[in-house]
Order: structure tokens, then C-alpha cells, then sequence
């Protein structure tokens, strides 16, 4: 099915603090403009993909914001693979406009941890509390220590994710953090579970994004004016607890991503630009080996020298990613991804005919993969 | 909440945990081992994670251990952890294959372990319950 589903439509909010906006509000929003972008109508909405606000659960929604929103798809409903989400939710949609059961669907995720409820982050981590074992910057800090001893991996080479992304945000009008980030201010950046430093670590934002997900015969008929072709999805579940995990050095990022360029034909060395779920720098180095694109422990190396900055071999998070345009789990990624692929991104890199999209969550829990092509 | 009203957080027992407990009273780090594939883990589990069989033992450790890895909390994600920074959590490999989150003591500077370095399991009480720690071998 490689190519014949399409991302015809994205929108978004602002980001940042939004005080006063419900997610209902924030998602409504996003909606509206991704279905202008796509030229669609509402009515013609059949399928309702949601990723509940992570900052707080709420049963049942996917209806609450499909009643928001007033419509009744065929396929509606919330699904959690944390930041790993929105991926998932494109390739369901898939899948499923590929089997006849929906035609048009939107797939949306809102948060306002910001401004509103940060509850689902405040949970401690199972009954270790007695150790002191909370928060989730420490989990990413415990991986990236190993690593670390496993490969040399370095904290400049950490801090040279961090700068790439902070660059590209500073070139991002709609970016929550517009400031670039030296090395040497990386550096002097304050601890916040060693070995990781604040400038590591993601923001926190509010805000939404949604896309637009049809078949490219429908985008075809409808006039969508730059329907970006669906070449490869994957998935995989690393799933174990971080302390009993028989490896914290690798994750099934790399099945996930093995399914994807196998559906989408093609290999890393063909991707021109990425964009890779950054809540922390370790995740992009650990992505980048998982991936292919350098081999394990390869990671800090590849990472330096501007190799991922704007003008680099591979540029990755072009609009700055969760450490500068938003802190937004994961659909940030995907817009900036189809904008890349559109050719009308603010950093657009010139001659990229492969996008690849990584989206994560919880402490490399889980991973899901994206590959998107060229309008034709 | 000051880190003096905070309350600190103490395992919460049950029926699975409590012979775990139990055991560290004893002066004892105990995991489970399936009665059926042979494996051993922590924490417990009514099922065992390898073969899902419900026939399990509870087995006591040597208390030989090697570091995971390890992180240094320069910030509190809980009130009550306040007044300990800066602090170490580990993951902890026992001889016996289990791995559990535990803290680092008697080390000095943290900054200055070594992954896969010789462990020794250290059982300390904490707000008067006993909790396995370790100590470098």
C-alpha cells in the first residue's frame, strides 16, 4: 500500500502557554485548520483518530471531542502508546482507509500541561518510590549513562543534538523557544538528573496539531493541492520497565523502523532530512543507531560536527522538535515532516525525497515509525 | 509541602509483596524463580514473565550485584527527597540475573562509578522499613 494513502491536510495551534483553552478547544482548532488546509468539509469526516491529552486521562475522549467537533464518525476513539501515539494513529488510519472502513480521517492531539493539569506526569514509578525513582528526565538520564559507558558517548555529544534543534527552532516563526544554544552554554546548563542537563530535556507546551488522512485516488478527485504520499510505517514495543530491561542501550525502534523502510522500499541513506522524537537528546542518538543510520554506539559521533544541523548530511527536527518548537508529544514531527516533503518549510532542505519521522514514548516504551515521499 | 511534612513514600504491601518485605526484615533480598522454566525476577509478579506460570518459589539472593547504570537527582520530583540532594538511583543486576532500581551508598563521589562494577547488597532502614541498597564490592 505503499503510496496510496496520503497526509492531505495539517494544522495547528500556537504553542506555548495558552491559559483559558480546554484540550477540546485546542484540538477543535487544529481540527478546523487542518480540514481548510486539506479543502475538505467536516461533514465528510468518517474516522476520528485521538491521542488523549497526555497531561491528564479522561475516559471516553475520542466522543467528547468527536460531540466537540459535531460529528459521528465510523471510527472513532482514543489510543495510548504515549508519544508514540500519532504514528500509530496514522498508520490505524491507513490501514483502515485501505479496507473500507472510513474514507477521510482526522487524527488529533492536544495537551495543555503548561497551563492546565500536568497529573499524568507526576506519577512515581511503581513501587520505587522508597529510592527516590521519580520523575522522566531520570529515566532518559539512566540510559544515557550507560551508554555512555558502554560507547563514550560524551555530554557534548548530547549537547550537539541540543544545539542543532534550539538552531532550528531560533528559524522557526511559530516556535515556543526562538534562542539558539551554544555548546559552551549547554554546557555551563544546569544538571537536572546527571548525566542530563536542562537544555537536554524537552519543553513543556500547550497546543494541538491534526492531520488529514485519505486515500491519494480521493486527494486526487478532491483537489487536495499537496497530498504527501504514505510510504512506510512500523512499529515496535520495547515495553520493559527501564530496570528490567535486558539491554538499555538498544530499543525496538529498530524493528520499527526495519517495517517501515521495508514497506517504503527504501534504505537511511536515501533520507534527506528527519525528524526524530527529541523529549530528550539521548532519545534522537539512540534513534539514529536504531535506525540505521550509524551503527550502535556510532550515535555521539554521527551527532557532531553539524552533521544533523540545517545544511548538515542529514538535518534533523527542521522546525526545532519537542527541545525548541514545542514540547508536544510527537505531531509536531509529522507537520514539520509534511512541510519538509511540500517544500515549504522555514529550513526547507533542498533535495530531500525521503522524510523519516520517529515518534516514542514513555521511557522508550514504545516506538512507531513514519516514512513520507514527495507530492507526485 | 516542606520536605519536614512531607510524607515519605513506604511501600505499600500486599498479599504478592509482603514475604518480599518480609524477607528484608530478615536480613534478606529475596526474588522469585518459576517452579516451571527456571527463570528468576523482580519485582513480583503472580505470573511468571518468561513462561506465564503461576507456580513459583521465592528464593533468597547472595547479595553479589553489578551497576546497570545510575542517575544523580540534582533536582526533587517529591517533597520528601528535598533534603537528600544530591541522590543516587541505580539499576542493579543481582548474581542471580533479577534487576531492581535500588540507591547507591558508601560510594563518595558518584560521578566516579563505573558501569558493571562489583556490587554488594547493603539491607538499610528507611523511616523504619528495611530496603535493599547497595554498596560498591
Amino acid at each position: 500500500m505503499r503510496g496510496r494513502v496520503v497526509i492531505a491536510g495539517i494544522g495547528q495551534t500556537q504553542f506555548g502557554a495558552l491559559p483559558d483553552r480546554t484540550t477540546i478547544s485546542l484540538n477543535a482548532e487544529a481540527v478546523r485548520k487542518a480540514l481548510a488546509d486539506a479543502g475538505v468539509e467536516k461533514s465528510a469526516v468518517d474516522a476520528l483518530f485521538v491521542k488523549f491529552p497526555t497531561s491528564r486521562f479522561e475516559a471516553m475522549y475520542g466522543q467528547t471531542l468527536a460531540g466537540a467537533l459535531g460529528i459521528q464518525p465510523r471510527i472513532g476513539g482514543v489510543w495510548d502508546q504515549g508519544g508514540a501515539t500519532n504514528i500509530s494513529m496514522i498508520s490505524f488510519a491507513a490501514m483502515a482507509i485501505e479496507n473500507g472502513q472510513c474514507e477521510i480521517a482526522v487524527v488529533t492531539l492536544a495537551d495543555n500541561p503548561k497551563t492546565g493539569t500536568r497529573q499524568a506526569y507526576e506519577k512515581a514509578w511503581g513501587e520505587d518510590e522508597v529510592f527516590g525513582w521519580f520523575g522522566v528526565p531520570p529515566g532518559y538520564a539512566m540510559i544515557a549513562r550507560r551508554h555512555m559507558g558502554e560507547f563514550g558517548t560524551t555530554s557534548d555529544q548530547l549537547g550537539a543534538i541540543a544545539v542543532a534543534c534550539r538552531r532550528h527552532g531560533a528559524a522557526n516563526p511559530g516556535a515556543q523557544l526562538r534562542k539558539k544554544l551554544t555548546l559552551d552554554e549547554y554546557r555551563q546548563s544546569r544538571i537536572i538528573a546527571s548525566p542530563l542537563r536542562r537544555d537536554d530535556c524537552c519543553l513543556v507546551s500547550d497546543g494541538a496539531a491534526a492531520v488529514v488522512v485519505m486515500s491519494a485516488e480521493r486527494a486526487r478527485r478532491l483537489g487536495v493541492k499537496a497530498p504527501v504520499p504514505i510510504l512506510g510505517f512500523g512499529q515496535g514495543q520495547t515495553s520493559w520497565e527501564v530496570a528490567q530491561r535486558p539491554s538499555l542501550t538498544s530499543t525496538m525502534a529498530a524493528a520499527s523502523a526495519k517495517t517501515a523502510f521495508a514497506m517504503a522500499g527504501i534504505t537511511p541513506r536515501q533520507v534527506g532530512v528527519a525528524q526524530l522524537y527529541d523529549c530528550f537528546t539521548i532519545a534522537v542518538l539512540m534513534t539514529l543507531e536504531d535506525y540505521g543510520f550509524c551503527t550502535k554506539g556510532e550515535g555521539g559521533r554521527f551527532v557532531e560536527g553539524g552533521r544533523i544541523e540545517f545544511g548538515g548530511e542529514l538535518p534533523v527536527n527542521t522546525a526545532g522538535g519537542l527541545l525548541s518548537e514545542t514540547g508536544m508529544p510527537g505531531m509536531q514531527l509529522i507537520t514539520e515532516g509534511v512541510r519538509q516533503m511540500r517544500g515549504t518549510a522555514s529550513l526547507q532542505v533542498p533535495r530531500a525525497e525521503f522524510c523519516v519521522v520517529s515518534n516514542q514514548g514513555g521511557i522508550m516504551h514504545t516506538h512507531s515509525t513514519l516514512i513520507l515521499g514527495q507530492p507526485a | 509541602m516542606s520536605a519536614e511534612t512531607a510524607e515519605f513514600p513506604l511501600p505499600r504491601r500486599d498479599a504478592l509483596n509482603t514475604p518480599y518485605w518480609q524477607s528484608l526484615e530478615e536480613g534478606h533480598l529475596s526474588f522469585q524463580r518459576c517452579g516451571e522454566c527456571g527463570k528468576a525476577w523482580l519485582p513480583p509478579r503472580r505470573e511468571c514473565p518468561h513462561c506465564l506460570s503461576p507456580e513459583w518459589r521465592w528464593e533468597r539472593a547472595g547479595g553479589q550485584a553489578r551497576l546497570v547504570s545510575w542517575v544523580v537527582y540534582h533536582i526533587a520530583y517529591h517533597a520528601a527527597f528535598k533534603d537528600r540532594l544530591p541522590y543516587t538511583v541505580a539499576v542493579v543486576e543481582l548474581a542471580e540475573g533479577p534487576r531492581l532500581i535500588s540507591n547507591i551508598v558508601g560510594a563518595g563521589d558518584p560521578e566516579a562509578l563505573r558501569i558493571d562494577q562489583d556490587l554488594r547488597l547493603a539491607i538499610e532502614h528507611e523511616h523504619g522499613v528495611a530496603v535493599p541498597r547497595f554498596r560498591p564490592a
